[in-house]
């Protein structure tokens, strides 16, 4: 029991501890304890003295509706690649918590490298969520662009976005954009104002990997050189158990979030599903980042609950049990729970967002049927910035070849319905309301 | 008015060109909305579920179950308009159907059946892709060269283009006259399989190499083929789609079948339900096949799934192993009477209880006086591993096949909670929903050979399990009881044990207990 009440008053005593309401998840020996949570999966608050956390209704509700919405785009989109609409579609769901939390935490300024799977940061950094599905859709060759949200290409490659991203925060570093924050924020980084105050403008980084990554020498090295170099990005691991089929007792014999130590960082696990704990530990790891402290490794412990992406049957390798003990900390339902029972929320709200989840989703949906396919011919685009003899030689010989059909035009477009482009409902631009929730 | 949309099966899985359906969760006339499930199917990666694209009323299952669909098949029918959404352009299906080549300049048309090369795996099956018709062929590799007719091909287009970067494969074809043949592994291993000569065949491929397809083709056509007369790849469009693989391993399961089919495994899937130790014995339904399929006198089954996983459990088992399998001949009049009275008793009620389950107590309680019995062979390390647990699996005839599920620590339940366990995973098993964790990890096993209508077999140990004990058909017969002839209750239990683990004596003492046991179950009280 070693997770402090803040203060020491009796009523926070007889607050549900961390250690308790994270029994179960049963980590190596000993981890359990310092396993940091604000919410349990009851629903219940927990203080904690090293995050004071103070999170207004309002800004409960945006998380909240972040998680809903966020979870609605995955299903839909999983929903979509099993109609044929799209090639694959990687997951996040039960990781909702991680990322929502993770990503309100950061300020415009910040940058976030992610792997291929952090729809809810990337719904955080404003990217449209058809932006995802045109990449998974192939109709794209890239997606967004990174500059414009701060949110680097989604990296297939495990593991290797964190050593671009220790390198971006090096950079930031010799830009000399870090250190220097002495403003009088509070330590807590919260309430209205938020980070975005933080700093002055200081600019930290976050890289998103998984548990199965730690085991590429990639984020070793990453480790190593963002520690050598003080750099100012914060590690953000989501261990949800499983690398596709190997689970996480095969990839590491210590706790992810210790290994930062052998490397000359702090390093903290964080309940993955607590949307609170995630917001609040990632602030206090960002805001160290843009003072000059180094990086921070933070091991959200959280679970896919989904195939490891939609070609993978979880059901092969994984016991149903184990997903069942899951679903009891859903990230979803303790913040329902907490918006409830703790007066931040009407039953109406609840209502509300669902139904702003539906229309999102019935935009999506349309949207992503109604989305072009590209000319063939406009993969050579933008391969080089000039024109480039062998490159010209290979599209003319694939024209000829287009060219060689005899029923000449392309295969008739699918005989799908929806008439014209959707008309893009309000709920459309939701995603785009960035950070001014919190 | 109606609305009708066809969903296609789509490619779940990057790059999978089939899946099997399993199972139709929706029947025409059901509404269904977006996002709902209507279909489990089977890829070789995963069992997925197919969530409907659209809201309506199913107007037709296009596909049965069990059926293997190409991508692309139209599987489900679908009236739109029934849920009142938007009507759609009119659903004339799909790319047009690939017209057929003008004049006979149709060198190159690959009439369905020639095999698509692919990055990975052995390629698209034949016929399973449609390919958009072709103008003439600058850029086609053709066997343009040894095209018999005589036709002139159409201009080229005006657009020709630089041959360097059309495909560059030549089109010779060199006759092996000497040395050995050119073939890539895989392709030898076919030939092998399919009992081709590759010395008598002329290649197709790479200089001269010969192909799946030249393998192919002389084994669709043995006499036809010759070096001389290559020319019947047009004929290969009716090639039965049954990959010679699936044959060659048909071919190894009858054989293995005929080996050690004892009457225990002659059983077809009946549907009869509950336990059995059994499998489809690829020779008896090649048999039964031969006299339904007018004309055809064999029939080729690929072997998959449950059934192939079977096959290699029972053949890695049966050799392995060496089985050896007692009978004996019990009165169970008194079991009988038992279970009836069983229940009547409040702690059973809802909870079916069958002889099945006497027969399983008995054994665990023998299990207890002979720890020997529930052991296994550890060729490794050269050691025999004494279970301290029983994992009781039973044989469950589902469906899909034979599964074995296993109840775990099955010696710690008390006989209500074992009742409900076997009736809880044999659903289990039935819905096709066992976990990896529930089909392995087993001790020893019971199987309920008595429900289809036979007394006794040798059954084939579950592998890694030192005993199986088959339960025959409970019957009327003829008994000395009491020293009168009597009607009585009787039945064959047949115990099956790994002889490098148990010898006789210790086979017979388990055997006899448990007969003792089910002749009168108090014993089972007092042994407990």
């Amino acid at each position: 029991m070693s997770v402090e009440t803040g203060g020491s008053s009796a009523a926070e005593e007889l607050m549900p501890t961390a250690p308790a309401a994270a029994a179960g998840l049963a980590p190596a020996a000993g981890a359990a304890e310092e396993l940091i949570q604000l919410l349990t999966p009851e629903g219940q608050r927990i203080r904690h003295s090293d995050y004071p956390l103070d999170v207004s209704a309002r800004e409960l509700q945006g998380l909240y509706r972040d998680l809903v919405l966020v979870r609605r785009v995955d299903t839909e989109a999983v929903g979509l690649q099993r109609q044929g609409e799209l090639g694959l579609w990687a997951s996040l769901l039960g990781q909702e918590a991680a990322q929502v939390g993770s990503g309100r935490a950061l300020s415009p300024q910040d940058m976030a490298f992610p792997s291929y799977r952090e729809h809810g940061v990337a719904w955080c950094r404003g990217v449209s969520p058809l932006k995802l599905l045109e990449l998974f859709r192939g109709v794209s060759n890239g997606g967004w662009d990174p500059a414009e949200h701060k949110f680097h290409l989604y990296t297939i490659v495990i593991g290797s976005q964190t050593l671009h991203a220790t390198g971006y925060a090096m950079g930031v570093q010799r830009d000399g954009l870090t250190g220097g924050s002495t403003n009088g924020d509070s330590a807590n980084g919260d309430g209205a104002n938020g980070d975005g105050a933080n700093g002055n403008g200081s600019e930290a980084v976050i890289a998103y990997f998984g548990d199965g990554a730690t085991s590429q020498g990639d984020v070793s090295e990453a480790f190593n050189w963002a520690a050598v170099n003080n750099a100012p990005i914060v590690f953000f691991c989501q261990n949800n158990q499983w690398a596709i089929s190997e689970p996480f007792e095969r990839q590491s014999r210590v706790p992810i979030y210790q290994r930062s130590r052998g490397f000359g960082f702090p390093g903290l696990r964080v309940d993955g599903n607590d949307v609170l704990a995630c917001l609040a530990v990632t602030r206090q790891a960002l805001k160290a980042a843009r003072e000059g402290q180094g990086p921070t490794l933070i091991e959200a412990f959280t679970y896919r609950m989904g195939a490891h992406t939609t070609t993978d049957d979880p059901t092969r390798y994984r016991v149903a049990a184990e997903l069942e003990a899951w679903k009891l900390r859903d990230p979803i339902e303790r913040v329902k729970a907490y918006l409830l029972r703790s007066g931040a929320a009407e039953a109406g709200f609840i209502d509300e967002v669902d139904a702003e989840a539906d229309q999102l989703g019935r935009w999506l949906r349309d949207a992503c049927r109604a989305m072009p396919d590209p000319a063939p011919l406009s993969m050579f685009e933008h391969v080089y910035a000039g024109p480039q003899p062998i490159l010209d030689g290979e599209r003319d010989a694939y024209a000829a070849y287009l060219d060689s059909f005899a029923d000449t035009a392309a295969p008739p477009p699918e005989p799908d319905d929806d008439e014209a482009q959707p008309a893009q409902p309000a709920v459309a631009q939701a995603f785009a309301r960035g950070g001014e929730e919190l | 008015m109606t609305d009708r949309r066809e969903f296609k099966l789509p490619d779940v899985g990057e790059g999978l060109t089939e899946a099997d359906i399993v199972t139709w969760r929706v029947k025409p006339g059901d509404p269904v909305t977006v996002n709902q499930t209507i279909v489990d199917i089977e890829t070789a990666k995963a069992v997925v579920e197919l969530p409907s694209p659209w809201d309506g009323v199913v107007a037709e299952l296009l596909v049965d179950e069990g059926q293997t669909v190409d991508v692309g098949t139209p599987i489900i029918a679908v009236d739109t308009a029934a849920a009142g959404s938007p009507a759609p352009a009119p659903a004339a299906a799909g790319p047009a159907p690939a017209a057929p080549a003008t004049g006979d300049s149709g060198t190159s048309a690959p009439s369905g059946g020639e095999r698509q090369p692919v990055l990975v795996g052995y390629g698209v099956k034949s016929g399973s892709s449609k390919r958009r018709p072709r103008k003439t062929t600058p850029m086609v590799p053709a066997p343009a060269a040894t095209a018999a007719s005589g036709t002139p091909t159409a201009p080229a287009p005006a657009t020709a283009t630089p041959v360097k970067y059309g495909p560059t494969a030549p089109t010779v074809r060199v006759k092996n006259g000497g040395g050995r043949a050119l073939a890539k592994p895989p392709v030898r291993k076919l030939a092998r399989d399919l009992g081709v000569d590759l010395s008598q065949l002329s290649g197709s491929g790479p200089a001269g190499s010969i192909t799946r397809d030249d393998i192919q083709r002389a084994a669709d056509h043995p006499d036809a083929f010759s070096p001389s007369n290559e020319k019947v790849t047009t004929d290969s469009g009716t090639t039965a789609a049954g990959l010679a693989t699936a044959g060659a391993t048909e071919v190894a399961g009858a054989r293995e079948a005929d080996g050690d089919g004892g009457i225990s495994r002659t059983h077809e899937a009946s549907g009869a339900g509950v336990a059995g130790g059994t499998r489809v014995a690829g020779g008896t339904l090649e048999a039964g096949g031969a006299r339904e399929v007018g004309g055809a006198r064999e029939e080729r089954i690929p072997v998959r799934g449950v059934r192939r996983a079977t096959a290699q459990a029972v053949a890695g088992s049966a050799f392995t192993a060496p089985h050896v399998t007692e009978f004996l001949e019990v009165d169970v009049t008194g079991t009988m009477a038992a279970v009836a009275q069983v229940r009547t008793l409040p702690e059973f009620d809802g909870v079916r209880v069958s002889p099945l389950l006497f027969v399983a107590q008995a054994l665990l309680v023998a299990a207890r006086r002979h720890p020997m019995i529930n052991s296994s062979w550890d060729e490794q390390a050269q050691e025999i591993v004494v279970k301290h647990y029983v994992n009781l699996g039973f044989a469950a005839a589902t469906d899909r096949g034979l599964l074995v599920p296993n109840i775990k620590d099955a010696q710690a339940l008390s006989l209500p909670a074992l009742a409900r366990a076997f009736a809880d995973l044999t659903a289990t098993a039935r819905a096709g929903r066992c976990s990896p964790a529930e089909l392995t990890g087993g001790t020893m096993t019971i199987t309920n050979v008595g429900v289809f209508g036979v007394d006794a077999g040798t059954p084939i140990l579950t592998p890694g399990e030192a005993a199986i004990l088959a339960f025959g058909r409970i019957r009327e017969a003829p008994w000395v009881h009491d020293g009168q002839l009597a009607v009585r209750q009787v039945t064959t239990l047949s115990l099956s044990f790994d002889h490098r683990i148990v010898d006789g004596e210790l086979g017979s003492a388990v055997l006899r207990d448990v007969g003792q046991m089910l002749e009168d179950p108090v014993r089972m009280l007092a042994w407990a």
